[in-house]
């Protein structure tokens, strides 16, 4: 464990406390936050927050995984991030969903990130709309983008469904994605192609990266579609494993260290 | 106000391939080197080792080894009537940045560059006539022939220890290897790789057609090898982290673990990292470079007197420092007068994949970045341009580079973007689709050139290159003509469903398609259609060589970097052996 990561869980254990003997409508919620001191503040907040202002209990029960809370998100964000992703990869007999294998706490990440601040990106002014063969424009980094899409969606969700995004019904959450990727829906603030294809890489990217990247949990999307992971090396494999399975399970960089 | 330095004889700008072979072969000259790199440091151990290297977001989808757009970058456009924006994230192509440069993410695929490449006005004019040639295309020779550079590509393939199997030795022709290749001397120094089951599946179905697959010449080691400088590879693990990382197994050949540690033996060579050139300096007359402007790390100015300048940046690297500098005359495609940006090429692709059934098993994800296999029969001139509507043609192959799952997972087009479709769809196909691309040439226009922008700066203040290119319609012809050969090829394997594909048009920024951005600063045989002369040597300033794949006059329907070696090995060879004993242009203009 890091040392960022050990002082949050610290953090996160006195703030569990205080917490813990404030909020009554929180039991639900503290009883099944992970164990350990692994939960953040920011965790607690959120898993407490959502509780209360949506009266959802579902939202609560369920635990974050793999990943120490919230850095970049607010509870309202991260509701959202966590309803988007269960929706565009959920879990269904093909195997795990996005949510359960920790790819809001990956989103999360890189948004707190070099990545979401635009360390790689040129922000430099004046700026134009182009054409779609020109990229990206817009004088936004990853995380500005994000943030401002997720108040767009939400705001039109409560606009037209009178809810937030995530407490719409799966069939709902689904419609409301379908309608993002075919621009039936025009957000005011953020293209919303471009809100919506950021959104989709971002949770790929964290289905399928290293679980050291906080989604991916288990290796299980590895699993699911049988890459081996780091652990790669096959100059004694390719030729007698041609055209024959090879099965082996797969491992993530720091199971290898 | 930039501190002024000692002068040193030979200044170094990028230390990648050509400018590694360089201060490597220039150590015997005793003479005062000093190369000055942007990028930081890298060595195998630590900044390549396993399992850390074994991460794709990291360094596939982060390109935490590419240049960073967030200081430099390029404007682009399509054509002149737009106004250029900036590339404000990488995508279409991935420069390097560091030690080794793109030597260090490179796939590893080493060609010798077909003859027709080399000579390909002559030899089209000879067998069709100069009406071919679209009025707007600047087809051009290269000021040398293959013959001339064959015994350079040798030295860079035993360098690079390059795993193939020859087609054409001494003119016999050799069925397993490429039998379109010019006549070598010699055999690769390393066997080819072990074949993937689609390599296998490609060569049997091309095979059948009619057509001539061979092995990738790959330098990706197929076995421990020692190369002629005494520099050891590791065989190649098959790992399918190779291009966009760099080796763990030192068994991609990189300037990093090759002729870059020889030239730091050297006691009279000095290497300066996250040093950025701004600009080199001419004297009075503009014809003469006296120095170099570059920041250090800590953003502090200094002047570097040298009295010998190589330009060994990355293609659109060098193209950008000889505009800031004013060396040449820029290109003005209005009046066709001028050379420095003129005919930017780059490459077209497209083809086919092929999906099977489920007992069609390919362990995609054993993979090296140059396993392959590959066929020339539609590239260069090997093909009739007449009936296929189209110069240039391209090299059609199926590739086995590795299956890293955030940007390899193929579905049948018509599949969802994301639901539990788009999930079945990836497990259902993961393993079971290959596909069969074409690398198509791209010849060099009138309209397609590179400029200063008028508007946006980096970070150094300094003006943008600014990029106005797209296909034209021989190259629209020709990736539509090459993918129906991909489709055909694809059918052939036993492919269940074939999903065709061509890159956008008009030409996109966005999406990754090569990193073989060429020409800009050409060599020629003529002043008025080229930058350099035949070594390399500026036309106007003879103290100032360029090298890399800016100086290719079009680009071919093959990855670049065997030429770009060859030719500086071709180059510090005329330096070392002419222009040292006489400095001097070494061609009259």
């Amino acid at each position: 464990m890091s040392t960022r990561e050990k002082s949050q869980g610290d953090v996160g254990r006195r703030d569990f406390l205080k917490l813990f003997g404030a909020a009554g409508a929180a039991g639900a919620a503290a009883s099944t936050l992970p164990l350990g001191g692994s939960a953040s503040a920011d965790e607690i907040m959120a898993a407490t927050a959502a509780n209360t202002k949506h009266h959802r209990v579902a939202a609560a029960t369920t635990p974050h995984v793999g990943g120490s809370g919230y850095e970049f998100f607010n509870v309202d964000e991260s509701a959202f991030i966590e309803a988007a992703v269960d929706t565009l990869l959920p879990s269904d007999s093909t195997g795990p969903g996005a949510k359960e294998l920790g790819v809001a706490t990956y989103i999360d990440r890189q948004m707190a990130g070099g990545y979401g601040k635009g360390d790689r990106l040129y922000l430099e002014g004046p700026f134009g709309e182009g054409t779609p063969e020109q990229g990206y424009q817009l004088p936004m980094t990853p995380s500005e983008l994000i943030r401002a899409g997720i108040a767009d969606v939400n705001a039109f969700v409560q606009k037209n469904h009178k809810s937030t995004f995530d407490g719409l019904s799966a069939k709902d959450r689904a419609a409301v994605l379908s309608d993002l990727e075919s621009e039936k829906i025009e957000l005011p603030t953020v293209p919303t192609a471009t809100f919506f294809g950021l959104l989709l890489q971002l949770t790929i990217e964290g289905y399928f990266a290293d679980p050291m990247y906080g989604g991916n949990k288990d290796r299980a999307a590895w699993k699911m579609i049988g890459f081996p992971g780091a652990d790669a090396m096959y100059m004694d494999k390719i030729e007698p494993f041609r055209n024959r399975p090879y099965k082996a399970e797969p491992k993530g960089i720091q199971d290898l260290i | 106000m930039a501190t002024k330095l000692n002068a040193v004889d030979v200044l170094i700008v990028g230390l990648g391939w050509t400018g590694g072979i360089i201060a490597k072969e220039l150590a015997s000259t005793k003479l005062k080197i000093v190369a000055l790199e942007r990028g930081g440091p890298r060595d195998t151990n630590p900044d390549f080792i396993d399992p850390q290297i074994h991460d794709e977001l990291r360094y596939a989808a982060r390109y935490d080894l590419m240049q960073n757009v967030r200081r430099e970058t390029i404007t682009f456009r399509n054509r002149e009537s737009q106004t250029a924006l900036p590339m404000r994230q990488l995508g279409s192509f991935l420069p390097g940045q560091g030690v080794g440069g793109a030597g260090v993410h490179w796939n590893g695929v080493t060609w010798r560059w077909l003859e027709w490449d080399h000579q390909a006005r002559t030899r089209t004019v000879d067998k069709y006539g100069e009406k071919i040639i679209p009025s707007d295309m600047h087809l051009q020779d290269w000021p040398i022939t293959y013959d001339d550079l064959e015994p350079y590509y040798d030295k860079f393939e035993k360098t690079c220890g390059t795993s193939g199997k020859a087609g054409n030795i001494n003119g016999r022709k050799i069925d397993g290897g490429n039998i379109f290749e010019g006549s070598r001397k010699d055999e690769y120094p390393n066997p080819p790789m072990i074949a993937a089951q689609s390599m296998v599946m490609f060569e049997k179905a091309a095979r059948n057609l009619g057509y001539h697959p061979f092995p990738n010449p790959s330098s990706n080691a197929s076995r421990d090898y020692v190369n002629p400088d005494g520099v050891a590879f590791g065989q190649c693990h098959y790992c399918g982290f190779c291009e966009r990382f760099g080796c763990e197994a030192n068994a991609k050949a990189s300037p990093h673990f090759t002729v870059i540690p020889l030239a730091l033996e050297n006691p009279h060579f000095e290497l300066r990292t996250n040093s950025i050139v701004l600009k080199v300096n001419l004297d009075s007359t503009r014809k003469k470079a006296v120095s170099v402007t570059y920041l250090d790390a800590r953003g502090r100015e200094f002047e570097q007197p040298a009295d010998l300048i190589i330009l060994s940046a990355y293609a659109l690297g060098n193209v950008n420092l000889l505009l800031h500098s004013g060396i040449g005359v820029p290109y003005d495609p209005a009046t066709g007068r001028g050379v420095v940006g003129r005919n930017y090429a780059y490459q077209c692709g497209g083809g086919a994949t092929a999906f099977f059934d489920k007992e069609t098993i390919l362990n995609r994800f054993m993979g090296a970045g140059a396993l392959g296999t590959t066929m020339d029969d539609f590239n260069g001139d090997n093909y009739d341009f007449v009936k296929a509507g189209y110069i240039g043609g391209g090299g059609i192959s199926c590739s086995n580079s590795g299956a890293r799952p955030i940007q390899s997972h193929p579905t049948p087009h018509g599949t969802p973007r994301w639901g539990s479709e788009w999930k079945k769809a990836v497990v259902d196909n993961y393993d079971h689709a290959a596909s069969v691309g074409n690398q198509g040439a791209v010849m060099a226009y009138r309209q397609n050139y590179l400029s200063l922008d008028p508007t946006y700066t980096d970070v150094f203040g300094r003006p943008l290159m600014r990029m106005t290119f797209d296909f034209q319609d021989n190259e629209v012809k020709q990736m539509n003509g090459q993918a129906d050969i991909c489709v055909k090829i694809a059918k052939e394997m036993g492919a269940t469903k074939v999903d065709r594909s061509i890159p956008p048009v008009p030409y996109s920024i966005v999406p990754y398609q090569s990193t073989h951005n060429t020409g800009g600063a050409v060599f020629g045989a003529d002043p008025n259609t080229s930058v350099l002369n035949k070594y390399l040597q500026v036309w106007d300033v003879p103290n100032v060589f360029v090298t890399g794949a800016c100086v290719f006059p079009q680009n071919a329907g093959k990855n670049p970097t065997g030429p770009v070696g060859a030719l500086a090995y071709w180059a510090v060879d005329a330096i070392k052996n002419q222009y040292l004993k006489n400095p001097g242009p070494l061609v009259p203009s």
